[in-house]
Order: C-alpha cells, then structure tokens, then sequence
C-alpha cells in the first residue's frame, strides 16, 4: 500500500496550486462580488493543460487518470471554489461522452475540445426534479431522420458559455429510467431559450442559467448509447465526477484550514495569539483531521475509478464526507477569524458560502447516505 | 543558436530557514527547492527568443545538489531544450559556482551565443555568479537587465540603476545577460510540458568533471546562525509634566549607552 502520490502527480499539483496562487486567488473575492464568469482565468488554465482532464489520449487530450483529475481539481478549488465549478462541469458534460460514446462521436465531440477553447454543460436537473433525476419530463420524439427535443433543464453550470451540451430526456416518461437517453445538444440550435444567470448564494463566479427546448432538432447521431441507456450513463458518469466534485470540497476546506492557521498565528488575544488558545486548537486540530481524511478518501474513490473497481459507495463517502467537512470547516474558520470573518473584507465568508452548494449538487448530502445505506444494505 | 541559462535552485521563499548543526550552512534536509525567481525572467527571455528563432537550442544549467532536481525539471517544462547538472554541495561560493559553469558550458561542445542568469540567487544575494562567469567565459556582460532586444548579433539591453533611470547597452553576442524582475513574465510549464520534459536529455556530471576542485573554493562559510531575537521594546511613562524631564534623561542616556545609537 502507497499513500503517497507518484512525483509526476506532484509536480502537476504544484503547477496548479501555483495557478491557483497567482491567477485565481488574487481575483476571486471581486468575480465573486460581480458575478463575473472567468473566461480568461478559464482558457488560461485550458491552455496550460489543466481542463477537461477526462478526454482520453487518443482523441487528443491528455489521458489523465482520475486521481490525477482530482489532485488538479482539488488545487483550482484551493484557488476558488466557484471558478473550479465552471472548469468541472466541462468534465462532467464531456464525461458521458467518454463513456458511452462511439469512436465516432468521441472523435467529433471531444477532441475539439483539445484544439480550441471549449465550454460545455451537462444538462439533467429540470425544475421539478433534482434528486429524483429519474423522474425527469423532457422529451425525446422521433421526427424521422432526427430528435425533437421539448423541456425544460434548470441549474445549468456554463449554460450562457456552452458550445455542447449533454441533455438527459425521455423517449417515454412513464418508462422511468427505461426511458432516458444521453443525446449532445448543439446550443446554437433553434428553439433553445436560455433563461437569465440565476443570482446565487455562492460559485457567485460560474453561470447558472435554466435551459428550455422548444422542439429542437437534434441530429440522431448524436444519442449517446442507445434509447434508454442514458441512465446508465448518467450513472457510471456519476461515479466518476463525485470523486471530482468531492476533490473541490476538499480544496477549499484545505484554503480555510491554511487560512485559519496563519490567522491563529497572527491574531493576538489576551496577550497571546489565539493559536495559543486550546478552544481554537481543537477547532484546527478538528479541520486538519477532516481535510486528511477527506483526502484519502476522495483519493481513494478516485483511485477505484482508475482500478476499474466500481466505486460506487465510496465515492458517495468522498462526497458526502468531503461536502459536509467543507461546510464544517468553512464555518469554523468563520468563527476563529470572529468579527472579521463575517465581513467580505476577509477570504472565509466567501468559502462558507462556496461550501454550502457542494452539499447540494451532484447529488445531496442526503441522496449520498440512501446511495451508501443502499449499497451496505445489500 | 546556442542559449544557456544558469538557473539555481533556492529554498521556497515561504521556509523557516534554520542554521545546520556545525552552521556551516543551512539545515536543508526538509526544504522545499524552487527555482530562483530571478532565473525564471532568464529562462523566459530564451524560451522568447527560441520562440522567434525555431533553430534556437535552450540548454538550462545547474550546480548543485541531486536531491531534487525542481530548478532543471521546470525549466525544461517550461520549453527549454536540453539541460546540464552539475552535482555540487548546496553551500559552493560564488567563483566555484561560476567556474562549474563555465566547465560545464565548454563539455557541452557547443558555442554559446548567448548566457542568461538572473541577477541574484534570493538564498546569499550575493549578484556575483553571472559577472564572474562573463570573466571567466571572457565575454561581455549586462546585469540587471529588464530589457532585451535582439538583432541580429546585437544585443540591446537596458539595465536598471540608481533612481528608476535606466542605462541602454548595446552589446555584441556572445554575451552574458543577468535579467531582473520586469524583463518579462514568465510562463507557467504546462501539464503537457511537464510530460515532455520527462524525455528532454539531462546531462550529468561531477565538479571533477567539470575542472572545479576545493582549491578554487575562495569563500569558505562557517557560522550560520539565526539574527539575535528582538528584545522587547521599552515603555516611558511621560504624561506627568513634573517627571517628563527625568524621563527624557533616561531615555536619551540609554539610547547612548545600551541601544549605542546616539
């Protein structure tokens, strides 16, 4: 057994912490303020290989594996949260292409990706379904030599950039699961309506947008598997972005646990800096536990993805552990940096904010503790 | 065209430095190395010239121990060519520094056309490896460079002094150029970059190899030791009128005899 990561993997780690360090860090607290979706930060990062990690070497990308994706999430979420939700849900719209496309579809669908700059989004949640994604009401007609595509998706990262989308829709919407397929969306098509950038909480940075379908031809070659294989893909893609959406728990808990150290150090109370206080101590003592275990364990679940293990369960942990770790954390550092945390002067108000979304999307804290009851229950 | 560039590798700015134990140098066994900042403007100023000129051949060089090779590995990353490591203690001075340089240089078997370093290492400071290097290698030299123009076979370099003025050189290559901050900025080493530098050739040798030995070691270094820990400050009471002019005496005295600064 090795738990530590190859000198390769080191030196990717360190070029994009120091990404993270001088592109995002500095900038982060104003695009969150503003709103204002990356496009530079974005394509610098595309540049310097550290997008899109999922595409695999023979379509032009750079054949990482899925613990070197989540070391490089985990560093750009060290740099924000919110900026590395727009950079993942690239992955997380190319990755059901990677896993139920056809040679044919990878080699038109991803490896423009690896040419030019490129955005994506992946299109599942609908406004009357988040968790319950199998309940989902778009639809998919036949209209002879293509798709008609109808409905509406809701929370859409990337939607007001995208240049593919991946949509989730149903042939038969009392099929269920039967009935969903995973079709690519060019969004220049006619009849998509983008609805506004939703004003949010937190990942103030990244787009959010609803998507609506108005009969939308798609082509039939684009169907990714066949009809009513698209909740099987959705679901083997799950099993490898929860590991990466953890990875981004996991960065910014480690930010707020770095941040909270060297405040402790510098903050004097009662004659002495706070660190010297055993109250604050075991507040850091508790966040440094969680951030290692949170990475062995999102390490770990990404590790079983690249072993060929179905990882099913314990990516769930990662998520669900890293997720309410970074709430936890977050929220602590909030408490030790006291009166200054709670002002947007300070970096910690922004990261407990972050952190609370990673508790919702990509599945709820609450949908990861079913998924695991499910799988120990067996 | 043959560019070298001397690159060092220096303990990240962030280490709490401690002296050795018998303070012949600093304890280096949990360092973090990087490559001197300075160097990185030399490395990036040759990768822009390779940039405009396809045929240009970066070869980075670097004296020092084989622990980690962090200095070498990211420049080469970065785009450079080839590079060269001299296998040396981490604590050498200044002239055997410059002379492995040199030494190494000349086995490579290729001319130099142009030698870029940065100005200073930020571990001694000591801004004196690219100046005696020039010596050594008898060419011209410009240091604290923060601009480069190159035409043809003349350099045009600005170096910064005194005052924010800056003084234009026009230099003949081969030369030396030790580059400051604001020359350029330098490039990240991409991830496929980093995958490429894997496979880029590292020539290695000894500083027997190279014609350096202890005999051209002309500053030995002994004493390593931590700046003596600041006192705690002094307070004087002087809101009462009746007293303000014992304390003035007071204070004046002991800045003349225990702080010694009057």
């Amino acid at each position: 057994m090795d738990f530590a990561i190859s000198p390769e993997q080191k030196e990717i780690q360190e070029l994009a912490l120091k990404f993270a360090r001088n592109e995002m860090i500095p900038v982060a607290q104003e695009m969150d303020e503003h709103g204002t979706f990356p496009m530079d930060i974005f394509k610098k990062a595309w540049e310097l290989g550290l997008c899109n990690t999922c595409i695999p070497v023979e379509y032009g990308g750079t054949g990482f594996t899925s613990l070197d994706g989540v070391i490089i999430s985990e560093a750009l979420a060290y740099g924000c949260m919110g900026m590395n939700t727009s950079f993942m849900a690239n992955d997380l719209a190319l990755l059901p292409i990677v896993i139920g496309g056809t040679d044919e579809q990878k080699k038109k669908f991803l490896t423009p990706f690896t040419q030019e700059f490129r955005i994506a989004s992946f299109c599942l949640t609908e406004p009357g379904n988040g968790s319950d994604a199998g309940g989902l009401k778009t639809t998919l007609k036949d209209g002879g030599d293509h798709w008609i595509l109808n409905g509406e998706k809701m929370w859409i990262t990337n939607a007001g950039y995208a240049h593919l989308f991946v949509v989730y829709a149903t042939v038969d919407v009392n099929l269920k699961h039967k009935g969903i397929c995973a079709i690519v969306v060019d969004p220049k098509t006619a009849g998509i309506v983008l609805g506004k950038k939703e004003d949010k909480m937190g990942h103030r940075s990244s787009d959010t947008r609803s998507v609506r379908f108005n009969n939308v031809k798609v082509p039939k070659e684009n169907m990714l598997g066949g009809v009513g294989e698209g909740w099987s893909i959705a679901m083997k893609t799950l099993d490898h972005s929860r590991p990466l959406v953890a990875s981004s728990a996991l960065g910014g808990a480690w930010r707020a646990l770095d941040l909270s150290i060297n405040y402790a150090k510098e903050r004097v109370q009662f004659g002495v800096t706070i660190s010297k206080h055993q109250a604050v101590q075991f507040m850091i003592a508790e966040m440094a536990m969680k951030v290692e275990a949170s990475r062995l364990l999102v390490y770990k679940a990404a590790w079983m993805c690249d072993q060929h293990v179905k990882n099913t369960e314990v990516a769930s942990y990662a998520k669900a552990f890293a997720a309410d770790s970074c709430m936890q954390i977050t929220t602590d550092a909030v408490q030790i940096y006291g009166g200054y945390g709670y002002s947007k002067e300070y970096p910690v108000e922004k990261l407990m904010r972050d952190a609370k979304l990673i508790q919702i999307y990509e599945g709820t804290s609450q949908i990861q503790r079913l998924v695991i009851a499910r799988e120990v229950l067996k | 065209m043959n560019i070298f560039v001397c690159v060092k590798q220096v303990p990240d700015t962030e280490t709490k430095v401690t002296p050795n134990a018998d303070g012949s140098f600093i304890e280096t066994s949990s360092i973090k190395w990087i490559m001197n900042p300075y160097d990185e403007f030399a490395v990036e100023q040759a990768l822009l010239i390779k940039q405009a000129n396809p045929a240009a051949n970066v070869t980075v060089v670097r004296v020092g121990s084989v622990k980690d090779t962090e200095a070498l590995r990211t420049a080469m990353a970065m785009g450079a060519d080839d590079g060269i490591l001299v296998e040396a203690g981490d604590n050498l001075d200044s002239f055997s520094i410059a002379k492995a340089l040199k030494g190494a240089i000349d086995k490579s078997g290729k001319s130099a056309d142009l030698v870029f370093a940065g100005k200073q290492a930020i571990d001694d400071d000591c801004l004196q490896v690219p100046q005696i290097l020039a010596q050594m290698l008898n060419l011209p030299s410009v240091a604290v460079v923060v601009g480069f123009e190159l035409t043809g076979s003349t350099v045009k370099a600005k170096r910064e002094v005194e005052g924010g003025a800056l003084e234009v050189y026009e230099v003949a290559t081969p030369c030396v150029i030790a580059c400051n901050k604001g020359l350029n900025t330098p490039r990240y080493a991409s991830l496929p970059g980093i995958m490429k530098a894997k496979k880029k050739p590292l020539a290695q040798h000894s500083l027997a190899d190279v014609g350096v030995s202890d005999a051209d070691r002309r500053v030995k270094y002994s004493g390593f030791r931590l700046p003596p820990e600041k006192p705690a400050g002094k307070k004087f009471d002087a809101t009462d009128a009746a007293k303000q002019r014992d304390v003035v005496a007071q204070v004046v005295g002991l800045l003349r005899t225990e702080a010694k600064i009057i």
